[in-house]
């Protein structure tokens, strides 16, 4: 479960308002709203990378507020994977299990584990010079999937990709949450993103969310 | 198939720029030519410019070192801090840039005939040392090292290093990890500055360290003192070994610094 409790934060003359919303257990969530009304900054508040100056984020049934980023137990996919330039695919893929001090083994298995779902078991000694698009943000999912966070946050994963890359995309999304029942978070400013993957959709409206209903069979 | 028009714009700038590499070289090729392959080896052979040279080379590496060390974590919070007084401490860690360099090395050698001057000195001598050769060095080849990690860091997004931070890094953890490798092209031009700025450097050391043959000379130093003897043609032949030495930092600089 992904918990926001009249969350409030400010910078400059930019203002998020009593954000109040739940996306329940194993759901995926979809948050829309215009470019530059606040998405990424709700996200990155959840995340722990911003404070909020009020309200409380509950992640399951912790209250983790005050705890820093990487004791909060999510994954995060930021706009346009923010992949690190030094290290190969296999090493993202391992590095929340080598932060973590895992044995070599464990990572390798693990490495090999989400590359062949993700369809990048051939990219594995690439670095990400050179990845298109929808490999990077493939490689972006596995590593925030690899030390299986409960809470999976999504920065407009799909936004930058072509039409071709971004349906398998998207069926990669559903299928990957379906599996693990992580709780999503996926932020769009796309209907059909919407859709196509919402359980249940939100709306970021002058600075407040408003729970939308779905107009759209989700899945056929 | 349409050619361009010719535009006079960029022949002017071509000219200009090569009006100045013309002047550079032309102050090097006189220096050279003024100069024998004799008078080179000659001056080479010297047991005082050969220990110049070896001085200059271990503490030009040293201050480099030294510099990059203190660069990396000045330079990072430069870039990514925000504090108040960020924009004084910007301005001030400027000072040794445009002090003359006299200068700095009279406020180094007043530094350390002060009360606390003097019981670091009674740890480590500075005072007409070697290691006050790499003290006056660093205290201006940090400076330009501490600019150019900082413009590094700028030109970093934060964005991979934030994402470290949810993956279960602390901040210092995700800077040794993902910020610092992404950095290394900066780190070596930074040290690449700092060395190429001790090899010339040359006021600091000679009020602060001295000019004592044999202990203290650099090649800077040797230039000086055989000047000050008239010995024209050895200050030209070391001269001429700072030139080579500063061609193949820069060509190192340019090479290895597209493989990093």
């Amino acid at each position: 479960m992904i918990h926001c409790d009249h969350i409030a934060w400010q910078a400059g003359t930019f203002a998020l308002n009593n954000i109040s919303f739940t996306v329940p257990a194993g759901s995926y969530g979809v948050l829309m709203g215009r470019t530059g009304g606040g998405k990424t900054s709700l996200l990155e508040i959840i995340c722990g990378l911003r404070q909020p100056t009020a309200g409380e984020v509950w992640l399951g049934e912790r209250r983790v507020t005050q705890l820093a980023p990487g004791e909060r137990g999510l994954g995060y996919v930021p706009q346009d994977g923010a992949l690190f330039p030094t290290m190969t695919v296999r090493e993202h893929l391992g590095f929340a299990l080598r932060v973590r001090r895992r044995p070599a083994s464990e990572i390798a298995l693990r490495v090999v584990e989400l590359a062949q779902p993700l369809g990048i078991a051939a990219l594995l000694d690439r670095l990400p010079t050179g990845l298109s698009g929808g490999e990077r943000q493939r490689v972006a999912l596995g590593r925030a999937l690899a030390a299986r966070p409960q809470v999976l946050l999504l920065d407009e994963p799909l936004s930058a990709l072509d039409d071709d890359t971004r349906e398998p995309l998207a069926e990669l999304l559903h299928r990957v949450q379906r599996e693990s029942a992580v709780t999503v978070l996926h932020v769009t400013h796309h209907r059909s993103e919407a859709a196509r993957l919402a359980d249940v959709l939100f709306r970021l409206e002058a600075g407040r969310v408003v729970e939308s209903p779905l107009t759209h069979s989700v899945y056929v | 198939m349409s050619r361009r028009a010719f535009d006079p714009f960029w022949l002017v700038l071509g000219l200009i720029t090569g009006s100045y590499l013309l002047f550079w070289l032309g102050l090097l090729g006189a220096a050279a030519v003024h100069s024998s392959p004799h008078d080179l080896w000659h001056a080479l052979q010297t047991r005082e410019i050969r220990y110049a040279i070896g001085l200059s080379l271990v503490t030009c590496t040293l201050t480099a070192v030294l510099s990059l060390l203190l660069a990396l974590p000045v330079g990072y919070l430069l870039a990514r801090g925000r504090f108040p007084g960020r924009a004084w401490l910007d301005a001030a860690l400027d000072i040794p840039i445009v002090l003359p360099p006299m200068v700095v090395g009279l406020c180094l050698l007043i530094f350390f005939q002060t009360v606390v001057g003097h019981l670091i000195e009674r740890v480590m001598p500075f005072t007409y040392t070697v290691a006050g050769v790499v003290l006056a060095q660093f205290v201006i080849g940090a400076a330009f090292a501490v600019r150019t990690m900082r413009g590094t860091f700028e030109h970093l997004s934060e964005r991979p290093e934030n994402v470290a931070l949810t993956l279960g890094c602390t901040r210092a953890r995700a800077v040794w990890l993902v910020t610092v490798p992404a950095a290394r092209r900066g780190m070596f031009a930074a040290a690449s500055i700092a060395w190429a700025r001790s090899l010339g450097e040359f006021g600091p050391i000679l009020v602060f360290a001295g000019a004592t043959r044999m202990k203290t000379e650099v090649l800077p130093t040797s230039v000086w003192l055989e000047l000050s003897v008239g010995n024209l043609e050895a200050a030209i032949a070391v001269s001429l070994v700072m030139v080579a030495l500063a061609i193949v930092v820069l060509a190192s600089v340019r090479l290895l610094g597209e493989r990093v």
